[in-house]
């Protein structure tokens, strides 16, 4: 089932009788296609949970149009749109046992799809078995781990085999080595499944390792939308290059004189045909290379071996951030003793930003 | 196609049930708050008919166009109703007062302090709780009478002061304060008492001020120790006294003076809790019962 | 060490005096106050130990009377206030606009003198010099026939008693219950909504089970406080409950221990601890079933 968002916006008033609305998803266009993983990514406070919440039909659109399919959804109240959602809390009825929370949704169903005893009896085993949590079916919800109580949470997002799927941070609750299985595993689920699945994130890295695309908001605004590793490589603006990466990427204020890009007195990069103006220039931390005759020289702080790389600490005047992480092959030879240390840097790993309106502005 | 019309169906239906269940919704909400509100309407405006006219309507009138204050003088004048407030205002503070001061030293003890037995004792507290008043009132009748007290503010306020709820209540609040305030308060050289005053009863204010007010509203409205303790009418607090004004009062039964001095009663503690609206909701929501 | 004990009991010292004065030893006297025999108040001195002033009070008519009252007013306010107060519960958390205002009008009734507000209860019924009362009235307006609530047949007082009752504890059970609906996390509900649930169900399967706790509550709170009901029908009916065959319980304690009909500590505490094992009993009912249906 694709997902189509139309225009869609939301006004939430704003508190207090002068202050102005508050938008909290803008004009919102967007085309999910059937039987993807999609991670809509960003900040707190961003959209992210609202543009959910349209989704599933918990809020109502301010103007705009949702599509599941051809069919329009913009007005049908969630119980009639036949979404699963796992929430944040995972909102478990805690008097309910794991089977009675799993079978909740289909006792909910009507008309042709009314379903026997046996029938959710079966039904629910088999979304048990396949987020493996049926050995656990008579326990409360009180009575398990996060990371089960978040199992069963699928499961039951999943039992009415929904439309559409939705997460709100599903692994926040966690922590970080759960995180990292149950990220795999909601992979693993949503490829067996095969359904269209949306979910929400405040964590890059999440996003990035198992979404087949993701959306980076803003503030309500969509600022780009792409493959992980396509955003990742090309970002359309500061905002996103920052967002995205860990160790995050490493912005000096910068300027273009004579079709040259500058970094303090060392010329970076040919940026032939672009006009003199203030940038921003964000180099990825494995975009340096160490080269005696480089370009960019920095103050060396350490450096740290992390195994197969290393990590060089150093500063510079006019690095946004008192510290830039480059990280280099762990073959390359650093002269810890020296008080500097010469980069050169690699072209695709080097983004250029207006100064002004921080949009990208390419230099090849 | 019938796809669409379908859905269209749906919403339209959930949009309607949605609006009619909020119309009905305010409708009986407004019902109650009429039933609640009614009475009160209904006291104002029977205290603001004279005598003549309300015992002369031959249908009830749910307004008046000339209401008179005369009932209101004579609550005052023909009836010892400000002596009745006196009184009550009295009993209420001085009780009160006494409250707190036994109930913040208790507490302090119970929170803060380290002595031998201090778990029994407070278990024993806790189990107080559940005694209900019918069972002690009896003996502490006699106990008053023994002695002499009946038709005393002393007899009517020692045994009003007790409430092992609000010890518990504060104990509570108490234990919460961080303990390094308390060692920081030792090594500074600081009494106990003063570290209870100074600091533990200021951070605490607000479970402090939320007992007074239940305490208070309790003294106003209570009842039955004063009904057994007072003949003398010198002593009568405002539930005895519109009992009195009921039975004897005004020397004819004068209904719309008889609604004066109801309302006079009642604005203290309506004033009282539209002030302190929030503080006394939350206080009760903690564990105040009526009566 | 010694002195940190002293010191400790130094601050409870006043908090004991009172306890035990007013409360420890009141509570043993009782017990025995209620198995003396012929006790003289002025010479304070008994004829014998036994278990006749039981006897004589479930023999009173008086008493026999009040127990009746008592259950029919408990039985009948306890559960139409807390349902009338879960109904109102419901609708005051579903709504936002007016919803400050109607819980602070809502809450008036707590912060009342019930001596003061049962009279005016009492003239709302009471017929005046040329009318029937306001009540009568209403109920002409629909065709109904009028009766003297406050000095007429047995129902129609109960029924006056019954209605104040309601209206005296509503507050509490209202603001009780709109915290405990406050305090469901509103996830569960989105859940419900997005699982398909219909209002109906999600009613019976989540708020029920989620605020079952507070009921419960409500619920044995009520059961205690009605079974002591009586200043409100010292309001409606004045003093003299007996005659108006209106008394409760433990009006017919204050009776026996003071007033028209007063001087004897004896029944009045025997009356008292019946009334108190009646409300035990009753609490331990309630706690068991509670047990059973009460979720966490």
């Amino acid at each position: 089932m694709k997902v189509v968002l139309q225009n869609l916006t939301k006004k939430f008033p704003g508190r207090g009788k002068k202050s102005e609305d508050v938008v909290a998803v803008d004009n919102f266009n967007f085309e999910i296609p059937d039987g993807k993983l999609v991670g809509l990514l960003g900040p707190s406070g961003c959209g992210k949970s609202t543009t959910l919440n349209l989704l599933c039909g918990l809020l109502k659109p301010t103007s705009g149009k949702v599509f599941f399919g051809e069919d329009d959804v913009t007005d049908l109240p969630a119980e009639n749109r036949g979404v699963g959602m796992v929430f944040q809390n995972y909102a478990l009825y805690p008097h309910l046992t794991v089977r009675q929370n799993i079978i909740f949704p289909l006792q909910n169903l009507k008309g042709k799809d009314k379903m026997s005893k046996e029938e959710m009896g079966k039904k629910a085993l088999e979304v048990a078995k396949l987020v493996q949590i049926d050995e656990l079916m008579d326990r409360k919800p009180k009575e398990l781990s996060g990371g089960q109580q978040q199992r069963v949470a699928i499961a039951r997002a999943l039992v009415k085999r929904p439309r559409v799927l939705l997460l709100d941070e599903p692994l926040s609750n966690l922590d970080a080595r759960l995180r990292l299985q149950t990220r795999e595993e909601i992979r693993r689920i949503q490829r067996e499944t095969g359904i269209t699945t949306v979910f929400v994130t405040h964590d890059q890295e999440e996003a990035m390792s198992i979404s087949d695309m993701i959306v980076v908001m803003r503030a309500g605004v969509v600022q780009q939308i792409g493959k992980p590793q396509n955003v990742y490589d090309d970002p359309v603006n500061l905002f996103v290059a920052k967002f995205l990466g860990t160790p995050p990427i490493n912005v000096f204020y910068g300027r273009i004189k004579d079709g040259g890009l500058y970094i303090g007195d060392g010329k970076i990069a040919d940026a032939a045909g672009v006009p003199d103006q203030d940038v921003y220039a964000a180099v990825r931390p494995e975009g340096f290379i160490l080269d005696d005759n480089g370009p960019l020289c920095c103050g060396l702080s350490r450096v740290e071996i992390m195994g197969r790389d290393i990590s060089v600490v150093s500063t510079h005047d006019s690095a946004e951030n008192p510290v830039i992480r480059s990280i280099i092959s762990s073959e390359s030879n650093v002269n810890t003793q020296s008080p500097e240390v010469r980069f050169s840097v690699k072209p695709n790993k080097l983004f250029v930003f207006s100064g002004q309106t921080e949009d990208r502005i390419r230099i090849n | 196609m019938d796809n669409i019309m379908d859905y269209e169906k749906i919403e339209k239906s959930a949009r309607i049930r949605k609006k009619t269940v909020k119309t009905v919704t305010y409708i009986l909400l407004g019902i109650w708050a009429i039933m609640v509100l009614f009475p009160f309407y209904w006291m104002i405006l029977t205290s603001v008919k004279s005598y003549s006219a309300y015992n002369s309507e031959y249908i009830p009138t749910f307004f008046t166009l000339s209401p008179t204050i005369q009932n209101y003088i004579d609550a005052f004048t023909s009836v010892p109703l400000a002596q009745y407030l006196a009184n009550t205002a009295f009993f209420a503070i001085a009780t009160t007062a006494i409250m707190l001061a036994v109930t913040i030293l208790a507490a302090f003890a119970f929170a803060r302090l380290e002595f031998k037995g201090k778990n029994i004792a407070f278990t024993l507290f806790l189990s107080l709780m559940m005694i209900p008043n019918e069972l002690v009132v009896i003996t502490n009748f006699v106990t008053i009478t023994d002695l002499d007290l009946r038709n005393t503010f002393t007899g009517l306020i020692l045994p009003s002061v007790t409430s092992v709820f609000y010890i518990y209540l504060l104990r509570e609040n108490f234990a919460q304060i961080p303990d390094e305030l308390y060692y920081a308060a030792k090594v500074d050289g600081t009494s106990d008492l003063k570290y209870l005053l100074k600091v533990m009863v200021p951070i605490s204010r607000p479970t402090i001020i939320t007992i007074t007010i239940l305490k208070v509203i309790e003294c106003w409205n209570s009842y039955i120790w004063p009904r057994l303790i007072t003949d003398d009418s010198a002593y009568y607090l405002v539930s005895n006294g519109i009992q009195e004004i009921r039975e004897n009062g005004f020397g004819r039964e004068n209904i719309p003076a008889m609604m004066a001095a109801v309302v006079v009663i009642s604005v203290p503690l309506i004033v009282l809790f539209l002030i302190f609206r929030n503080k006394i909701m939350e206080g009760v929501a903690r564990g105040g019962t009526k009566g | 060490m010694d002195k940190r004990n002293l010191k400790g009991w130094l601050y409870l010292l006043p908090a004991f005096l009172f306890l035990v004065v007013f409360m420890i030893y009141p509570l043993i006297d009782v017990f025995i106050y209620s198995f003396e025999e012929g006790f003289n108040f002025a010479s304070q001195s008994f004829f014998g130990v036994g278990t006749y002033n039981y006897s004589y009070i479930l023999h009173d008519p008086y008493f026999l009377q009040a127990v009746k009252n008592t259950f029919i007013l408990v039985i009948i306010t306890v559960p139409l206030s807390t349902g009338i107060a879960l109904l109102i519960s419901l609708g005051l958390s579903s709504i936002k606009a007016l919803r400050k205002l109607f819980q602070t009008v809502y809450f008036l009734p707590y912060v009342t003198n019930t001596l003061a507000v049962g009279l005016v209860f009492m003239i709302l019924f009471k017929p005046t010099e040329y009318t029937d009362g306001l009540v009568n009235l209403i109920i002409s307006w629909f065709g109904g026939s009028t009766v003297d609530f406050i000095s007429g047949p047995y129902w129609a007082k109960m029924f006056v008693l019954c209605f104040y009752t309601i209206w005296v504890v509503m507050p509490f059970k209202i603001l009780i219950l709109t915290s405990a609906l406050a305090s469901v996390n509103q996830d569960y509900y989105n859940a419900a909504k997005v699982d398909g649930a219909s209002t109906f169900k999600t009613f019976t399967k989540i708020t029920l089970p989620m605020i079952s706790p507070s009921l419960f509550y409500l619920i044995i709170t009520g059961f205690i406080g009605a079974f002591k009901a009586y200043s409100d029908a010292v309001a409606l009916f004045g003093t003299n409950l007996n005659t108006a065959e209106m008394n409760t319980i433990v009006g017919y304690v204050y009776d026996m221990l003071y007033g028209s009909s007063g001087g004897y500590p004896s029944f009045a505490s025997a009356a008292a601890i019946i009334l108190f094992a009646i409300v035990l009993t009753i609490t331990c009912i309630n706690l068991m079933v509670s047990k059973k249906h009460v979720h966490y």
